[in-house]
């Protein structure tokens, strides 16, 4: 049967698009576009939780690109499973990946000459290491800006901390051999952008090649001890922990080193980059005062209870959770249900490897009935804390680590 | 290549079908019916897919279903403006990213030209005012201050 592997998107004729088109009195300059590309969602609509085998308690913001969080009581496991595991798309999943041929090319500037070598190669040629790494959209937090700020409009659980298995870039790197002038690893991905054209990249970002160097920046295979998701970056993905999740790219075909800082994709403008200068909310900022974002603030995660907790008075209240602090480590976490007038310190565990996050609990009595908050605040090794109220505005909200919140009631 | 052969003369056979539809029946009418021809040919795997589990449609409706002033295929307000925003915006991305979004004039505005420079979309000639005006009046920005209260608490009780 010619139709068992036909994508359905394909049988969109030109003459269906011009009666949609008519239909909808829409203008046929995009109709070439059009013929290539639309397919009205209803249409084309699978069920992504089934499709991406996630837990239907995740929140999906966006279905073209995919995009979907978790709720912070869905993050309980120490170690993230894939069905809890936020998707970040900046344009259409590859299709039909053919693993037996995939191959990954290193190019640049900066190499000594271009070298590429097969899946399987990569896999038998250099040591393979496991690290639970922590990843964080860098527009978590992104709904609480004030004037608001264009996206998807995450809010606390674009985040995740899973086990991942691969080469180190840095023996990667060492086997090619790059020249002294080299700055910034930049990569380049099978995804395809929204529009269709094939001559656009949705996303390609990267990271200083100190960042690239570190024992724990890889190139994994592996997710929880499995082949990657798909939708996760299968069959290969680059982890740079610890940054906003963007500069760990997915579905990684080709890395180039550069002599100066990589200008792929959405590493320039507004994206993934904040004032270098603190503005006022709104301000409109050059692109020259713009710097791009490196390590990720410190941040917490109360995931049990889940909010909206009723408790009877004279029991005490088992709370835990999760803190992460970018390149550094989280050296103190507290909690307050006076809405911060009073803090209390909460056991927090050292990570298992750096760049993974780190488990906290305590213990909490509550003195009489009523309304409570329970806030979050983890403090980093150099004293930075998380601030209670949402921080700095920026042009495409960033960086939102304001204390989290859950809400309690004793009765 | 056989599969290329196949499909224009199945779509095209199909499409002769609506063209007559389109003079008889509004436009409308015309979308249903793609829909549902789309719909019900084999597709492989993806005809397995589950169909409709994000959108507010039920299998058999029309396809551009408005209820309680929402159009139910793409969750957009239906006001004036609504059409032009669909055909020229859900192209590339989905009608979730205009959903979840709120902006002033200024600021549609300028995710417009952002995506003009950078993201392939085209000039939109008159219905830019048309498009612009129906995302500020339906999507406004609100104030959040620097932390809203806690909203939306399903309130359960916790047995340890």
């Amino acid at each position: 049967m010619h139709y068992q592997n036909m994508d359905r998107r394909k049988f969109v004729s030109k003459a269906a698009l011009s009666a949609m088109a008519s239909a909808i009195g829409a203008e046929i300059v995009y109709g070439s576009n059009l013929l290539k590309n639309y397919i009205p969602l209803a249409l084309q609509d699978p069920d992504p939780f089934e499709m991406f085998h996630k837990d239907k308690q995740m929140v999906l913001l966006n279905d073209k690109p995919w995009n979907m969080e978790a709720l912070a009581h869905l993050l309980d496991d120490k170690v993230t499973p894939n069905k809890y595991m936020f998707i970040r798309n900046n344009g259409l999943i590859p299709k039909d990946i053919k693993v037996n041929d995939w191959t990954l090319t290193i190019d640049g500037e900066s190499v000594n000459q271009k070298k590429s070598y097969r899946l399987a190669e990569l896999k038998s040629k250099f040591k393979q290491y496991t690290y639970q790494l922590t990843l964080e959209c860098g527009g978590n937090g992104r709904s609480e800006f004030d004037p608001p700020t264009s996206g998807n409009q995450w809010t606390i659980g674009a985040v995740s901390c899973a086990s991942w298995t691969g080469i180190r870039v840095r023996d990667l790197l060492e086997d090619v051999g790059i020249k002294p002038d080299a700055v910034y690893l930049g990569y380049h991905s099978a995804d395809l952008h929204l529009s269709g054209d094939p001559g656009k990249e949705p996303i390609s970002r990267g990271v200083p090649l100190a960042k690239a160097m570190q024992d724990e920046t890889i190139l994994a295979f592996q997710m929880n001890g499995a082949d990657i998701p798909l939708v996760h970056g299968y069959p290969l993905r680059l982890i740079a922990a610890g940054w906003p999740a963007s500069v760990s790219g997915k579905w990684i075909e080709r890395l180039s080193v550069r002599n100066i800082v990589h200008d792929g994709e959405k590493m320039e403008g507004s994206s993934y980059r904040v004032p270098c200068h603190p503005v006022m909310p709104g301000d409109s900022v050059d692109d020259k005062d713009m710097c791009i974002i490196e390590s990720m603030p410190v941040k917490s995660l109360i995931t049990y209870p889940r909010t909206g907790a009723k408790i009877p008075r004279g029991q005490t209240l088992n709370i835990r959770g999760h803190a992460w602090a970018g390149e550094l480590e989280v050296t103190k976490m507290e909690y307050s249900t006076d809405f911060s007038a009073t803090w209390k310190e909460c056991r927090i565990e050292k990570p298992v490897n750096r760049l993974a996050w780190q488990h906290f609990s305590a213990q909490i009595d509550f003195p009489k009935q009523g309304y409570y908050e329970i806030w979050a605040k983890a403090t980093d090794a150099q004293g930075t804390a998380q601030p209670m109220l949402v921080p700095g505005w920026n042009p495409k909200g960033y960086l939102n680590n304001a204390a989290q919140r859950i809400a309690l009631k004793v009765e | 290549m056989e599969e290329n052969n196949h499909k224009p003369k199945k779509t095209g056979q199909r499409s002769q079908k609506s063209s007559m539809v389109q003079w008889i029946v509004s436009g409308i009418i015309i979308l249903a019916s793609i829909y549902l021809i789309i719909k019900t040919l084999p597709g492989g795997k993806n005809s397995e897919e589950k169909v409709q589990t994000i959108t507010g449609l039920q299998e058999g409706d029309d396809f551009d279903k408005i209820e309680n002033g929402i159009h139910l295929r793409t969750g957009l307000i239906d006001a004036p403006g609504r059409i032009e925003t669909i055909g020229n915006c859900t192209t590339c991305h989905s009608s979730k990213l205009i959903i979840q979004n709120r902006m002033d004039k200024e600021h549609w505005a300028a995710t417009i030209r952002w995506m003009q420079e950078t993201q392939n979309l085209w000039d939109l000639g008159a219905n830019e005012e048309i498009i612009i005006n129906y995302l500020v009046t339906n999507y406004p920005p609100k104030k959040k201050g620097r932390r809203a209260n806690l909203e939306g608490i399903e309130w359960y009780e916790l047995r340890q």
